[in-house]
């Protein structure tokens, strides 16, 4: 049987089963493919599946399915697709789901469920999976016919990219799957999107927003995830260079902005830069891109930035005010947000505002995006105060930064993330290059010392903290972009949740590069037990296996790094090799990501980084 | 303070769930939430009245809108609406009543000031039916307990609201109407309050 997908209405529309429906409908979506397990419910569409030109990759666990449709749809910008089947398999995708969520990414689980006739009964395998998902979907269908299926599919994939996008699910019973129905891809369309009927920024407001921005002396541009999601990255540079305004950067906005950039500050937040937060607290005026003022990012709210004005660029009007009171609201589409604002400077006196380092076009410098960072005008006065202000901010942290202490013999996470980015760097990698993390002092380290040029360069559970993220999410990042270097950057704890996806690596037959951050604990509990708990390290050690006899069990080669000259050679070998490379670097064992700002702390009260060697402090006592 | 939103939904199994769940996740308590079928076949009508801080009318909104079973919600706590509750009251009364002595004659003289209707009389009770505003019927209920009626039981179906005037073209188009469309040249917001929108939740009876 060859089954041709249309995209236009076809004069005889074919039957198919539910299950061909569903290949049909998801190649109709441009769908190539897709993460999941069988099992019971879902038999006859994988039974369906050889019809299709839909690759299927076959995890090791359902979590891993749906964390690697989020890397997918992280590094693609597409919407990711997992499957399961019912009961189980479902109630394991729940962590997949939620992580997708918290950091709003476009992914359409689609799950087998028991025969229409018995829901409800406990039949062997059921579970109420679109209650259970209810509050961590942004919506969730059960389908009992297959009629219902095609329009559904549709509808679940327009709802997970459309406005603030976010995971939906399909619950599909077996017998709608069984069952046939005509299909026609176009006439199962869905209805035209239905923006939210909040989303709107009027002229008053933009006229407000730019009367605050020319009144503005201190300004901070905030770049978070919704500029990544909207593909406004160049609008926002181009609006940054305008103005003068330095950029400090959410976890999840990383990217969005080039590092490199003379105005990028850098990370914002419990683990951002002390200058960065300092600039915050110090600001007269916020401009917030695409985030959502977490806490994680804020501190104490009661002293969060007290002079600064605010502006929220959002879609999602629910988050205007949530945490932070703001002065001006423009709901909508970052890029069109911006488009509008840029559109209402031009009507205004040209005079009236200081016009400083009007972007120009050309130049290709690696991740300027092609606007020319380069002919950014850095002595345009109208901030420029306030850039050496935050300059002189800055006072001694580069000395405190283990980066630039005196060698000790001892390898710390920050000189294996340093080094992997100079290493991609120096190997003119770096557009190239996407890492995935998972969650704790490894990914604050990585968010420190790797300096992310290109926009979905970085790949990491913001919202969700989700550990056991990288591994599986990396294998989504890589079928994504099979000429990527895709590096895994995960702890000794993390590693150890998905590390059964070793497997599908080696089943898919990828080139994934993994850099285990091994320091025998927990660290970021252990971090907090140390600073909150008197050092009371209650299950912060953790045995690990030899990782790379692990790997070796796999088929993965891999080796052990214990000192900062095998950093560099290594990582070259890692990723100039053909398959994937396991590389256990032992660190520090007890090693702080600094600076940190205690919960309930404000966010100019951080906790610097030592001025001395830890260790050759401890050896002079 | 309490809050009033009405909401039109799509008549859909699992959308109360929704709807409910979003306000249990946001920790606010809902004090009354009635449901039922409207002009059109594929559309509920929610009147949700539910008791939280002022600053959270807004996200309250915002995040029903963002269902995507709603097709529409108004906030109608600002706003000129007639606002109705149906009650029905049990009242002890009549020769075998615990207490003997309450006459039926004061519980219908009670019910005629109140505009109440007797809809049934037992032996030992009367049950009185009443629509109107709830501080009206809260009215009604104080007076029968001050007046040392036992109260048997309490119906009530919690509050329906309705706006004055023709729906708004956004309601209209909200249901998908072609008619009433307007389009709003992008200088005006549609959602913003009317200045002149400050009446109270609760504002005076026009009985006919």
């Amino acid at each position: 049987m060859d089954l041709d997908v249309q995209h236009t209405a076809m004069p005889h529309p074919p039957t198919l089963t539910g299950a061909e429906i569903v290949w049909a409908t998801l190649a109709g979506e441009g769908v190539s493919t897709v993460f999941g397990y069988p099992g019971g419910a879902i038999l006859p569409i994988y039974d369906a599946l050889r019809k299709f030109p839909i690759h299927h990759v076959l995890v090791r666990h359902e979590q891993s399915a749906a964390h690697m449709a989020d890397g997918y749809a992280r590094a693609s910008g597409d919407v990711g697709v997992c499957m399961a089947t019912s009961g189980p398999g479902a109630t394991n995708l729940v962590t997949g789901i939620a992580t997708a969520m918290l950091d709003s990414i476009p992914l359409v689980a689609i799950t087998g469920q028991v025969a229409s006739k018995v829901l409800g009964s406990d039949a062997f395998q059921e579970v109420d999976i679109t209650g259970i998902t209810l509050p961590i979907t942004k919506h969730n269908f059960l389908v009992t016919r297959a009629e219902d299926i095609a329009c559904t599919v549709r509808e679940a994939f327009q709802i997970a990219r459309s406005g603030r996008p976010g995971p939906v699910l399909v619950d599909i019973t077996k017998d709608a799957q069984q069952a046939t129905a005509v299909f026609d891809f176009e006439m199962s369309k869905p209805r035209a999107y239905r923006p939210h009927p909040m989303l709107h920024s009027g002229l008053g407001d933009r006229n407000r927003a730019l009367e605050l921005i020319k009144q503005s002396r201190k300004p901070v541009i905030f770049a978070g995830h919704g500029i990544i999601q909207s593909g406004a990255e160049r609008e926002v540079l181009a609006f940054a260079e305008r103005h003068g305004i330095p950029v400090a950067t959410t976890l999840l906005g990383l990217g969005a902005f080039p590092a490199s950039h003379p105005l990028a500050l850098g990370m914002m937040g419990m683990h951002g830069e002390s200058w960065v937060n300092h600039a915050i607290q110090n600001a007269d005026l916020l401009l917030a891109f695409g985030m959502r003022f977490d806490d994680r990012v804020t501190g104490n709210l009661a002293h969060y930035a007290p002079n600064a004005k605010k502006i929220h660029i959002e879609i999602d009007p629910s988050e205007i005010n949530k945490n932070v009171k703001v002065d001006v609201a423009l709901i909508g589409d970052l890029k069109e947000v911006l488009k509008s604002l840029e559109s209402s400077l031009g009507k205004q006196d040209p005079t009236s505002l200081q016009d400083v380092g009007h972007p120009q076009s050309g130049g290709s410098k690696e991740g300027a995006r092609g606007l020319a960072t380069e002919t950014w005008d850095q002595t345009a006065d109208a901030t420029r105060a306030w850039r050496e202000e935050i300059r002189s901010l800055k006072g001694d942290a580069s000395v405190r930064d283990i980066i630039n202490l005196p060698d000790n013999g001892h390898l710390y996470a920050a000189h294996v993330i340093n080094d992997i980015w100079q290493e991609a760097k120096a190997a003119g990698r770096l557009a190239d290059t996407v890492i995935a993390t998972d969650v704790g002092q490894h990914q604050m380290w990585e968010a420190q010392y790797f300096k992310h040029e290109d926009t979905r360069s970085l790949i990491t559970s913001g919202g969700l903290g989700t550990m056991g993220f990288a591994l599986p999410a990396a294998i989504g990042a890589k079928m994504a972009g099979p000429d990527k270097d895709v590096w895994v950057i995960v702890g000794d704890g993390g590693f150890q949740m998905t590390a059964a996806e070793l497997s599908t690596i080696q089943q898919e037959k990828l080139h994934i590069n993994i850099a285990v951050i091994n320091n025998g604990f927990l660290g970021m509990v252990r971090q907090w037990q140390e600073a909150f708990y008197d050092k009371n390290y209650s299950n912060s050690p953790i045995l690990s296996p030899d990782f790379v006899k692990l790997a070796d069990a796999h088929g993965i080669p891999g080796t052990h790094v214990r000192e900062r000259k095998d950093v560099v050679p290594t990582v070259t070998r890692a990723r100039t090799g053909s398959e994937t490379f396991l590389i256990d670097f032992v660190v520090e064992k007890e090693d702080g990501v600094y600076p940190m700002i205690a919960p309930g702390s404000a966010l100019h009260e951080m906790v610097r980084r030592p001025t001395k060697d830890p260790l050759l402090e401890t050896s002079e006592d | 303070m309490l809050h009033t939103f009405i909401a039109l939904v799509d008549n859909k199994p699992g959308v109360l769930t929704r709807v409910a769940s979003l306000f249990r996740r946001l920790n606010i308590n809902i004090v009354s939430l009635t449901v039922g079928e409207t002009e059109r076949e594929d559309v509920s009508r929610m009147t949700i009245v539910c008791d939280a801080p002022e600053n959270a009318a807004f996200r309250v909104r915002a995040s029903l809108y963002k269902l995507e079973t709603t097709r529409n919600v108004d906030e109608v706590g600002r706003s000129e609406a007639v606002v109705r509750e149906l009650c029905l009251i049990k009242v002890a009364a009549g020769p075998n009543a615990p207490h003997g002595l309450q006459s039926r004659t004061q519980v219908f003289e009670l019910a005629q000031v109140f505009r109440a209707r007797v809809v049934d009389l037992a032996p030992d009770s009367v049950m009185l039916e009443m629509t109107g505003s709830a501080s009206k019927i809260e009215g009604l209920i104080q007076v029968l307990r001050e007046s040392g009626y036992e109260i048997l039981e309490v119906s009530r179906t919690g509050r329906m609201a309705m706006r004055r005037g023709a729906h708004s073209s956004k309601v209209m188009k909200a249901l998908g109407s072609k008619a009433h469309q307007t389009v709003f040249d992008g200088n005006e917001d549609p959602d913003a309050l009317d200045p002149m929108d400050s009446l109270p939740n609760q504002f005076v009876e026009h009985e006919t």
